[in-house]
């Protein structure tokens, strides 16, 4: 077991220096100057080449990759252009939000699509399964933007009962900030609610065709303890892993959901950078959603392993 | 550090929940973007100057004429030569860590504007040759020539004074701590989400701060800003839309500020860079004037801005005192369009490479223009091209049109001498004309308005004729708020000035 | 559909398994139902001049942002062009960039995937680790990233969104080789020393082309999205060609004057992404050896 961890987090190695890599090439590739960006209306050529000089915009590029690579072997992420601040400071203040908001999310997809999924297995071809398959389908076929711009129209343009956004810190006003993420929220949970209940209801069907719940029902236990007791728990890896991925997209993938509902967190972060060419806060942060997702993909096969005593000697 | 300051303010926000005491005022404005670094030298967005309003003071401000008048500074007084400024100080003025703002910090912040790496004030000051102390509250700026626009240069962030001793300490990190003179005294930013800033104790006009606090929230989409300010949860919202303020003068408890702004949305002609320029559009100036003879501009702002939109055709708004009247907006005219496009012997649809800034209102320009120029003659392919991307192909002349708003300044040197002048560096047509040339740098050593609005007079004539730039229209400054806001006034520079407002 | 199917999949038996998967696929009413609706929208979209009361590009300044009426049946937009034509005009560059998007990440991915898993272990290895760092990384922000780099125009952005959904084929298509490449009928023909690509191309493709083709069934209604989110920032479909995402990206501005504007694009992407979601499950179904 140990072992296997240990081998897992070596070949993480090379898989982050390669995304680091592709994020260095890509933006390399785009088209557009940082230090014109930054200087916008102000265009005074001497300046702008002062901005390049400083951010060694006009060395070659593997000799940007090596500085900003020594850069994160010693912990510094470099800094923002844009705002001149650091960028793992960003990363400290936008992390909160992306975690509130990324669990807010995953609660709401739990409490939809897991029950969703238990009962349209357990009462497969029924009108609750088709149901359940419908609300599935929903989730996963709605555009999230679209989604969210509706929601803005009902809620806040016609009923005004919840304000559109203007983030606030659970930690300043709680139930100001309930009520300005949960849209978002749902919006994001609703997406992955769909997947989940998939997901449930597959695990559930197989598991309460395996022997040990048939055995369960022979013995005379009742349906709807067969199915919590066994069927369900048995049906939860899968349920965890998918969960635990789900929740590694969120942290930079609600891209357009932050920008509608103006959620400061690390989707509006990337994506402002990318089209201001703040090399260095793409860059950064993305290498620490990706890690993380990875991490994250890691903690999702480990668990799996845990739960599934047999695989281990495999 | 900060975190116990964050906690404290978070304990200090609860503790005013349960005494429910209204001893805090607190102000929240929505602004349209994220500002970029809060260093009044290293600054370059429109939307940092609303925040610049309420944390740094300048020499100089504007009144609602454009006149200078005094701020940090009583007076000003050019020598008979035109060569030299005397500028004399307010006194007991204090930066928000205590320091005095005398003449030796205002040569300081002048020097630290001219000379710092990656300043982009630079350029707005770089007719001056050097700033002098001559008594603790007297400063004398010697200009290389004669500069007209100087002091209206002060009314902006070149005229904002930092504290010396923070900006020292802080380098090019002064941005994240701003130390200036202003009314409100920054406490913390969270990028992309908040500013916040608190009442300047030792404010120099401390009688006229009426609020305790204010926090700046950046809100992107429109709509959002809109509804949260209808909500409530917004005092002030900036950039409002023109095609909202019929609902916004409609809904109770909501009040409208406009003013005409200083700058200008136009469009401007490669006529010089590159095979794009080799068009019909670029190499024939009757093409160009075809091609804005079929564009309606009194139509366009009324589709696009239910009207509210000023149309223009010069650098400045034509209830600037720079206007000249002599040249007014011309109507449409699709005759005169033909007839000039047959003059000039273009066979077949005119093809324009139109490149477009990714905005939606912009591209509902863009689309408007396409379907007036069709008219004509002209086959516009619109381009929409994200910022960044734009910036580099204007530069390297990768297009025949571009549409290009231009954020204005007080001065109208500031709003055309980059852009008509040879090789200056907003010249993005690549227009060239010693007449224009010659004219633009006499007109800024004139201190006389008559004098200089009769230099200007030629640029224009010649520009209505060569057409680098099709002017098309003048946004307004909407700024919406609340009732509960009291004193809110809006100057053509679009700055949410916040001394002297009151809450209810 | 059913063409490509029979293109895929071989193996003559007593019963073809293509022709057994359609038997299946024609008992499930969802799947049908998708079918029938993209057949409809490819109609739309092949037929827009002659279903569409007016030209998708004609402004109207007298009537801007008008409700739905009887001479607009879904209003009109921010310069009076009437909504319904435009959104049935839409149908073809959301179809045409879901469709080929995923044939191009299809074409790209499954040879990636089969050398990865059939070919020698370095390169494996090298692919692997790309596809493991892509699919690490944010989808949209490597498409957004991708198109600003190709320049704004709808067929780049298709291979935008292209390249960036090449790794899900390239994982698929490893892991099924992977699968297989044990089993009896490929380390027979390997026994009698048929070369790897043959191996490879002959015996394994063939077996992993069903997982491929319901991956692509559902990789189009993702990609249908991602053209759409394209273009909603503006880096999909110019105007003043239409397209679902743009239209919603215009009528963001007017949520409370014309809300309508946001309704029916939104409508129209919803229900394209769901008939080749419905399709997909259908054909998920159809091929598994599990089912009956």
């Amino acid at each position: 077991m140990v072992q296997l961890i240990g081998r897992r987090l070596i070949q993480l190695v090379p898989t982050i220096i390669i995304i680091s890599m592709l994020i260095f090439g890509l933006q390399q590739l785009l088209p557009g100057d940082p230090a014109l960006v930054m200087a916008g209306e102000e265009r005074d050529p001497e300046v702008i080449e002062q901005i390049r000089r400083q951010y060694r915009l006009d060395q070659p590029i593997p000799v940007q990759y090596f500085y900003w690579l020594k850069g994160v072997a010693t912990g510094d992420l470099g800094e923002s252009m844009r705002l001149k601040e650091p960028v793992a400071r960003l990363v400290m203040q936008k992390l909160p939000v992306t975690l509130q908001l990324a669990s807010m999310a995953m609660i709401i997809a739990i409490l939809i699509g897991i029950p969703a999924g238990v009962v349209s297995a357990v009462k497969k071809d029924t009108v609750w399964d088709y149901l359940a398959n419908i609300l599935s389908l929903w989730g996963i076929s709605t555009p999230n933007f679209w989604l969210g711009i509706m929601l803005i129209f009902l809620f806040t343009v016609k009923l005004g009962w919840l304000p559109a956004s203007g983030y606030v810190s659970p930690f300043v006003d709680p139930a100001q900030s309930l009520k300005t993420t949960i849209l978002p929220a749902f919006v994001l949970g609703n997406a992955i609610a769909g997947i989940l209940m998939r997901h449930t209801r597959a695990a559930v069907l197989q598991a309460m065709n395996s022997d040990y719940v048939r055995t369960a029902r022979a013995k005379g236990l009742l349906e709807g303890r067969v199915v919590l007791r066994h069927a369900l728990r048995n049906a939860l890896t899968p349920i965890i892993t998918i969960g635990s991925l789900e929740f590694g997209t969120l942290l930079s993938g609600a891209v357009l959901t932050e920008q509608i509902f103006s959620i400061p967190g690390f989707g509006k972060l990337i994506v402002d950078a990318v089209f201001n060419r703040d090399y260095a806060v793409v860059q950064g942060v993305v290498l620490v959603t990706s890690a993380t997702y990875i991490l994250l993909n890691l903690v999702a096969d480990i668990g799996y392993i845990l739960v599934n005593p047999r695989l281990r000697t495999s | 550090m900060r975190r116990t300051a964050r906690l404290l303010i978070s304990a200090a926000a609860f503790a005013g929940l349960i005494a429910g005491a209204q001893a805090q005022t607190h102000l929240r404005i929505g602004l349209a973007e994220d500002p970029d670094a809060l260093d009044p030298t290293q600054a370059r967005t429109y939307v940092g100057r609303i925040v610049f309003a309420s944390i740094c003071d300048k020499l100089f401000d504007i009144d609602a004429k454009l006149n200078a008048v005094p701020q940090l500074a009583l007076s000003h007084e050019t020598a008979a030569d035109g060569k030299t400024v005397t500028i004399k100080l307010r006194p007991g003025v204090k930066f928000h860590d205590g320091e005095a703002l005398d003449a030796e910090a205002a040569k300081y912040s002048l020097d630290r504007h001219m000379t710092m790496q990656g300043s982009f004030r630079r350029s707005e000051l770089s007719q001056v040759e050097k700033v002098e102390v001559v008594d603790p509250l007297t400063i004398r700026i010697v200009l290389k020539t004669p500069f007209a626009p100087l002091i209206a240069q002060l009314t902006d962030r070149a005229g904002m004074m930092v504290s010396p001793k923070a900006a020292q300490a802080a380098g090019d990190k002064f941005g994240q701590n701003p130390v200036c003179a202003g009314p409100y005294k920054f406490v913390e930013r969270v990028q992309q989400d908040r500013i916040v800033v608190e009442k300047f104790a030792d404010y120099w006009d401390k009688g006229n701060v009426h609020i305790d606090r204010i926090t700046d929230l950046p809100i992107t989409d429109s709509t959002v800003r809109l509804a949260n300010l209808k909500g409530g949860q917004l005092d002030i919202i900036e950039r409002a839309l023109a095609t909202d303020i019929k609902d916004i003068r409609a809904t109770p408890g909501l009040k409208l500020a406009t003013a005409l702004e200083l700058g200008y949305q136009g469009l401007t002609i490669n006529v010089g860079k590159g095979d794009a320029a080799k068009g019909p559009l670029g190499a024939d100036a009757r093409v160009r004037q075809a091609f804005e003879a079929a564009i309606d501009r009194e139509a366009l702002t009324q589709v696009v801005f239910n009207g509210e939109f000023k149309p223009g055709n010069q650098w400045v708004s034509p209830q600037n005192s720079y206007y000249q009247e002599s040249i007014p907006v011309p109507p449409r005219d699709l005759a005169k369009a033909k007839k000039l496009l047959a003059e000039a012997g273009v066979k077949g649809k005119v093809e324009v490479d139109l490149m477009t800034p990714n905005n939606p209102e912009t591209r509902q320009v863009a689309e408007v223009i396409q379907a007036m120029t069709a008219e004509a003659g002209f086959d516009v392919k619109i381009r929409v091209t994200e910022f960044a991307t734009s910036l580099k192909e204007a530069e390297a002349g990768k297009f025949q049109g571009y549409i290009l708003a231009w954020s204005g300044r007080t001065d109208p040197d500031g709003n055309i001498i980059n852009f008509a002048m040879t090789n200056a560096p907003n010249n993005y047509s690549a227009y060239s004309n010693a007449e224009v040339d010659a004219a633009l740098t006499e007109a800024r050593t004139l201190n006389d308005p008559a004098q200089r609005k009769a230099a200007y007079r030629k640029v224009a004539q010649r520009l209505a004729a060569d057409l680098p730039i099709v002017y098309l229209y003048h946004r307004i400054v909407i700024i919406a708020h609340r009732d509960r806001v009291e004193g809110y006034s809006q100057m053509p520079d679009g700055l949410v000035r916040v001394t002297g407002l009151k809450l209810k | 559909m059913s063409a490509s199917v029979a293109a895929l999949a071989a193996e003559p038996a007593i019963e073809s398994p293509r022709r057994r998967a359609w038997r299946r696929l024609k008992r499930r009413k969802g799947a049908m139902v998708g079918l029938a609706v993209i057949v409809a929208l490819v109609l739309m979209a092949v037929f827009a001049p002659l279903i569409a009361p007016y030209d998708p590009a004609q402004q109207s300044w007298s009537a801007v942002r008008k409700a739905p009426s009887a001479a607009h049946w879904f209003g009109t937009d921010e310069v009076g062009r009437d909504l319904f034509t435009r959104v049935i005009y839409g149908a073809r560059a959301s179809l045409m960039a879901g469709v080929i998007s995923v044939v191009l990440a299809t074409s790209l991915g499954v040879p990636l995937g089969l050398t990865a898993g059939y070919g020698p272990a370095w390169l494996d290895l090298i692919i692997s680790r790309v596809t493991d760092a892509m699919l690490s990384m944010p989808f949209l922000i490597l498409a957004i990233a991708l198109a600003a780099f190709l320049g704004p125009s709808l067929s780049n952005a298709m291979i935008a969104i292209g390249v960036t959904a090449t790794p899900i084929f390239v994982r698929l298509t490893r892991g099924q080789v992977m699968a297989v490449r044990t089993e009896d009928y490929v380390e027979s023909a390997r026994a009698i020393g048929n070369p790897r690509w043959r191996i490879a191309l002959r015996h394994i493709l063939p077996n992993v082309a069903p997982q491929i083709l319901v991956q692509m069934t559902l990789t189009i209604a993702t990609a249908i999205i991602a053209e759409a989110s394209l273009s909603f920032l503006g880096l999909g479909q110019q105007p003043p060609a239409p397209s679902w995402g743009s239209m919603l990206n215009s009528a963001q501005r007017f949520l409370t004057n014309a809300p309508w504007m946001a309704v029916w694009p939104g409508l129209a992407i919803f229900v394209a992404v769901l008939s080749f979601n419905l399709l997909g499950d259908g054909l998920r179904d159809a091929f598994d050896p599990r089912e009956k």
